[in-house]
């Protein structure tokens, strides 16, 4: 299929990991926890080498650890809402676990085949299969389902906690929920195309739709699109330069991306003079 | 060799890590890292800007690889890619982003943009990075005298440059808007602790790896300032936690057939851990008044 520039399989299953990405990015963005995605496509990386290290399913390892460490997240947290320094001393730990794993896989002479950092980090679009890009989608699917479902309740929720929960809202549950898709994001993610493309594909999308408009419903869909639409470009950029991989090239693309939203307003500032008192206009 | 193992007596135990010389060079680089990293650490955490620090730490990556592809002298490439990063992340934060939200995705969108370059030029020098693992999560092990003595340099301007801008930079940390009322160059020492944040940890991560740097960063400061009130103590309270974190993981390293990565990372949890959970005085650093 030299229109698609890879395979079915691959290209369905990035396009739905790519969108996804971008609407778990809109909400990361919105409550500026980016490093809560980065935090746990590491979380990711040592439950899958520990899989790999104790002999049990990669898939209930990187999940499982996933998950459980997302919870932990938000227990630390408290009220669902973490701290950028909670997520620093929690990924730090969690990665020291990974290479106590690593270490004990190397020992074991087991093949560490697919749990190696570098797969981990950069992984390898070309290794999805047809089962792989079931899952994905179907993983993307329930994640899109549950994160429209609570959209509304949820940005209300991030952008002031305080009303929200005066007015009745679980705001800790939804945090929490948000948190739990967000773990399936990331194992997915990082299993099947590496941390690079889901910390990528997560912040500069989302990024630039929140700059580009204020409007929950506009600017998610700002963000899968520019997320899919970088996704698809990036792959075009690899196949015609190869020796751009094409993590490097979609992260590239969707960089631009981002840089050519804030650009602008930037200039703007600069003529106006003082950026600090500039008027928020209309977005 | 036989592989070592501890006695019950501290004297021998301590005669014994010291008997070869790569060990009395780790000591000596993880010591310099230790106290370099616990006060400039210190102030990472007071800004919270931890995840400013984690993405330069994985700047180590693109640095690495570009000093292979253009051979550039000694650790050119870390300075280079840690200072680039350093830069555009302290640009100046957006007028609409009161919460921050722009500036997370700034950085997550650096360190993935850093990341993926370095993934590019590492595939066209066809070079093989000796070992991408001990770049991330690295050990104080194999350092030479000349690197030890490069980064105390890189040590005492750093610290230098600290005692000079202490007071200043701590009243900007917590209440920019009142310092700037005072005359106080708030947005120059921004950038001018961003730059420092991104020099200590190049200086750092060439020797350490990415993994250990970001720890005795995050975790001593963190610790020392959920236990200590006052700056000054606070401070010198994260720079020996550092110390004591290093010296113990490199003894429980050289002992056991464990990673040092993984007893780096546990010990700095646990502090941590002590400190949250323990019964410690709860007493929040001058810090308190902003979060």
């Amino acid at each position: 299929m030299t229109i698609l520039l890879v395979s079915i399989p691959t290209f369905l299953a990035l396009t739905a990991i790519a969108a996804v990405c971008g609407l778990v990015g809109w909400f990361a963005v919105l409550r500026a926890q980016v490093f809560a995605v980065d935090a746990m496509s590491h979380f990711a990386f040592t439950g899958a080498v520990a899989a790999v290290a104790f002999s049990i399913d990669p898939r209930v390892g990187l999940f499982g650890l996933t998950l459980c460490c997302a919870l932990l997240l938000v227990a630390l947290g408290g009220r669902g809402r973490v701290d950028d320094v909670t997520i620093g001393i929690a990924v730090t730990w969690v990665l020291g676990l990974g290479v106590l794993a690593l270490a004990v896989v190397a020992r074991g002479g087991a093949a560490g085949e697919g749990a190696t950092a570098a797969v981990a980090l950069f992984g390898d679009i070309s290794g999805i299969d047809t089962a792989h890009a079931v899952t994905a989608i179907l993983i993307a699917g329930a994640v899109a389902v549950v994160l429209v479902a609570i959209a509304r309740p949820l940005v209300f929720a991030s952008i002031d906690p305080g009303v929200a929960r005066s007015r009745g809202l679980p705001v800790a549950m939804l945090g929490l929920m948000y948190f739990v898709v967000l773990g399936g994001v990331a194992a997915e993610a990082t299993q099947a195309v590496g941390a690079l493309l889901l910390i990528g594909l997560v912040s500069a999308p989302a990024g630039a739709a929140h700059r580009l408009s204020g409007r929950p419903y506009r600017g998610m869909s700002l963000a899968v699109g520019i997320a899919v639409g970088s996704a698809w470009l990036g792959l075009w950029v690899s196949a015609e330069i190869p020796s751009v991989a094409p993590s490097s090239a979609i992260v590239g693309v969707a960089a631009l991306a981002f840089a050519a939203a804030v650009l602008p307003e930037r200039l703007r500032g600069r003529r106006r003079g003082v950026m600090g008192s500039a008027v928020p206009g209309p977005r | 060799m036989t592989s070592p193992s501890a006695s019950w007596n501290p004297v021998w135990d301590l005669r014994q890590l010291l008997a070869y010389p790569f060990m009395v060079q780790a000591f000596a680089a993880g010591t310099i890292v230790a106290v370099l990293a616990g006060a400039v650490g210190w102030y990472m955490v007071l800004r919270r800007q931890t995840f400013a620090g984690h993405t330069l730490s994985t700047m180590a990556f693109p640095g690495a690889a570009a000093g292979l592809l253009f051979a550039l002298p000694g650790a050119l490439g870390y300075y280079l890619a840690c200072g680039v990063a350093a830069v555009v992340l302290a640009r100046r934060p957006d007028a609409h982003d009161s919460q921050g939200g722009i500036q997370s995705a700034r950085i997550g969108t650096v360190q993935a943009v850093g990341l993926a370059v370095g993934f590019v030029l590492l595939a066209m020098s066809h070079g093989v990075l000796g070992g991408l693992d001990g770049l991330l999560f690295g050990s104080f092990l194999g350092v030479t005298d000349t690197q030890v003595w490069v980064l105390a340099a890189a040590a005492a301007a750093i610290l230098g440059i600290l005692v000079v801008v202490g007071r200043p930079l701590l009243f900007a940390s917590l209440d920019p808007e009142a310092a700037a009322a005072r005359g106080v160059p708030v947005r120059t020492l921004e950038i001018g602790f961003m730059l420092v944040l991104g020099v200590t940890v190049a200086a750092a991560t060439q020797i350490t790896g990415a993994l250990l740097v970001f720890a005795v960063l995050v975790s001593p400061a963190a610790t020392a300032q959920r236990v200590a009130g006052r700056p000054i103590a606070s401070m010198v309270l994260s720079v020996a936690c550092a110390v004591m974190i290093v010296w113990l993981s490199l003894a429980c390293a050289y002992f056991s057939p464990f990673p040092l990565g993984f007893f780096t990372t546990t010990f700095a949890f646990l502090a941590y851990a002590a400190a949250r959970w323990g019964r410690l005085p709860r007493r929040r650093a001058g810090a308190a008044v902003v979060a």
